[in-house]
């Protein structure tokens, strides 16, 4: 086998212009192949970032009503009482999560600084582990203690960046004071996020999904919010999940929990119930369109690579000619009919693999240009490169097996009497 | 002289069919026995191609039998006669039949790869018989780089290379100078002195001469 394939080698490297000829239909059908496919796992990587967001794999299971999140600022307290601290603990105990956070929220929460509105501003009660939870560093001053966070709440606050930069500027926040409802904080430190994401907006349902993220953010003790609004009300639950892959199971378990502890019906989307966010499927949800719109391009690309087996047969026929008294004089010398196939075999195989293997190199080299110029991201595959890899031996199989039969059955003494 | 190693007895062979089939051989019968040194002579379409074929396993007859080292050889199936080439026959031809693209060492080794030996080893025995033709020197030369005489030669050490029973030359110095053809004369000449069976082709009165036993063949017929 060694042998076989040293003299293939050989023979291609001794009709150097021939064999790239020949390979040329294989490198452009696999080239083709795996710039389409690189772009598409690009694609898709980006539909997941964009959507799922900062890598912290935080999924939040709320309140919905009639297929939209419950809002209470507009629809009202509800019956349901605040969540315990001990189904926290049990939601902390699936798998699937890492941990768990209970918050409340308000958009355009209306907060004070110096008498003046900080616009757009969100207001969030949370518990100890949210700023773990959810993907946040304390990068000033410090966070809440626990005789803050209990049920004699203390009245601080902890800003974001865009909060503590609209509300003080260039000041030091850190014992600066915003009104909430009236009812002054002292503000105690400032968080950041601790990855940073910049999604990519191509339109305006991008826009509207990410939007969220840029509002300035006002953080108190949960346990503060009876004193603004006036009652208790469910906490929305952000878990984080140990995986990406994990989040959709973690936000269904999580919302499943909760509904069946609290008696909640699921069946109908008109009552009150909990959801989870799921980002991720959404995100499968384009991702599948993206790919069955290539699978069209990948068929076309494997046109290149039958046209590139036809070639491979054809300049094995001529080599199977041109080498008749070789085969005749092998026979002669006691080559068997098998070990004649088998040598012509390798050669197909080996010409068609060498061309799998440029246009793999020439098809990544051709992702990085696809990359550069249409600004698409490029995930480089390695399932896709064997694949490829694969399918180019196999075309060298299938397209040399005729010339190699017509070898091995060459009469030896016609093959040694030809000129 | 020794044991009967090649029995034709009764052989028929003709090319064509039907109303233009052309007789080639007809009813040839012929005993060789180990160690003897054969010359076959005849005039071209004499038919002596066509017998030095069907001696060396490549051709089949319309009737008759052969037997070759004690086996029975139209009885044999593709893979059969490949594996008794191999072992027992050693072929030299008029022009060589050297692989262009491989090196001298190679092209001595390549019955023994279909022999199934090692590489090491094949590489190793195909050193010492072409030591035995006296070309030590030019292992690593390509083909191209030899003269008529020395690639003579090197077939001949390919031929030796498995230690076949028999050497069946075509013509052997049909394409050399007269020296040349001498050196492989003599070369076959020692060959035989150490017991190898040698069948020779030739119309050259002066080359059949070297042989200690002469056949004529004329029309496909076999006379002594």
């Amino acid at each position: 086998m060694l042998e076989n394939i040293s003299l293939s080698f050989r023979g291609i490297w001794s009709h150097k212009l021939r064999s790239i000829l020949t390979m040329l239909g294989i490198i452009i059908g696999i080239a083709a192949i795996i710039a389409i496919v690189s772009t598409i796992q690009g694609t898709n990587e980006q539909i997941k970032q964009n959507l799922v967001g900062s890598g912290t794999n935080t999924v939040t299971v709320t309140l919905y009503k009639d297929g939209w999140n419950y809002e209470f600022d507009y629809e009202g307290r509800t019956d349901l009482p605040p969540l315990s601290e001990d189904l926290k603990a049990k939601i902390s105990e699936i798998e699937v999560v890492q941990s768990a956070s209970f918050i409340h929220s308000r958009d355009y929460a209306g907060v004070l600084c110096k008498g003046k509105e900080l616009a757009g501003s969100s207001l969030y009660g949370v518990d100890g582990s949210y700023f773990d939870t959810a993907g946040y560093q304390i990068v000033r001053g410090r966070g809440f203690s626990r005789r803050e966070l209990s049920a004699r709440p203390g009245r601080v606050c902890i800003l974001d960046r865009s909060a503590c930069s609209a509300a003080f500027g260039g000041e030091d926040p850190i014992g600066g004071t915003v009104e909430v409802n009236g009812i002054p904080f002292t503000v105690i430190g400032v968080v950041k996020e601790s990855s940073t994401f910049e999604p990519t907006i191509n339109s305006m349902s991008d826009y509207n999904t990410y939007s969220g993220n840029k509002n300035s953010k006002v953080f108190v003790p949960v346990s503060a919010w009876p004193l603004l609004y006036g009652y208790d009300e469910p906490e929305t639950v952000i878990v984080r999940a140990n995986t990406t892959d994990d989040m959709t199971e973690a936000g269904r378990r999580t919302a499943n929990l909760i509904n069946d502890t609290l008696g909640l019906k699921t069946d109908d989307s008109s009552a009150l119930h909990y959801q989870s966010e799921d980002l991720l499927s959404q995100a499968a949800d384009l991702q599948q369109l993206a790919a069955s719109t290539n699978i069209m391009l990948i068929a076309i690309a494997s046109i290149s690579l039958l046209v590139g087996g036809i070639g491979v047969m054809n300049i094995m026929l001529v080599s199977v000619t041109e080498r008749t008294r070789e085969i005749g004089l092998k026979k002669a010398l006691g080559a068997r009919r098998r070990q004649i196939l088998m040598q012509f075999l390798t050669e197909a195989v080996v010409l068609s693999l060498l061309g799998g293997v440029l246009g793999v190199l020439v098809g990544i080299g051709l992702s990085a240009i696809i990359s550069s110029v249409a600004q698409i991201p490029v995930a480089f595959s390695v399932p896709a490169v064997l694949i490829a890899l694969g399918f180019s031996m196999l075309v060298g199989i299938v397209f040399g097996l005729l010339p190699s039969v017509k070898a091995s059955k060459l009469d030896p003494i016609e093959a040694l009497r030809y000129e | 002289m020794g044991q009967e190693l090649i029995k034709l007895s009764h052989i028929n062979k003709s090319y064509g069919d039907g109303k233009f089939s052309v007789p080639v051989l007809h009813d040839v019968s012929l005993s060789i026995e180990e160690g003897e040194y054969l010359a076959i002579m005849g005039p071209s379409g004499s038919g002596k191609s066509t017998l030095m074929n069907m001696i060396g396993c490549l051709d089949r007859p319309d009737s008759g039998e052969y037997t070759l080292a004690g086996e029975n050889v139209f009885s044999l199936d593709d893979n059969g006669l490949s594996r008794l080439r191999n072992r027992t026959i050693g072929f030299v031809f008029q022009n060589f039949n050297l692989l262009p693209r491989e090196t001298v060492l190679e092209n001595v080794a390549l019955p023994l790869l279909y022999a199934g030996v090692a590489r090491a080893e094949r590489l190793e025995r195909a050193r010492e018989v072409l030591e035995g033709v006296g070309l030590s020197d030019r292992v690593e030369f390509y083909p191209t780089q030899l003269s008529g005489g020395q690639k003579q030669r090197v077939a001949i050490a390919r031929a030796m290379v498995n230690r076949p029973r028999v050497l069946l030359a075509d013509e052997p110095t049909g394409a050399l100078d007269s020296a040349s053809g001498r050196q492989v004369m003599e070369i076959f000449q020692r060959l035989n002195d150490v017991g190898v069976t040698i069948v020779m082709i030739t119309h050259a009165q002066e080359i059949a001469d070297r042989a200690r036993r002469t056949i004529h063949i004329f029309d496909g017929e076999v006379r002594e």
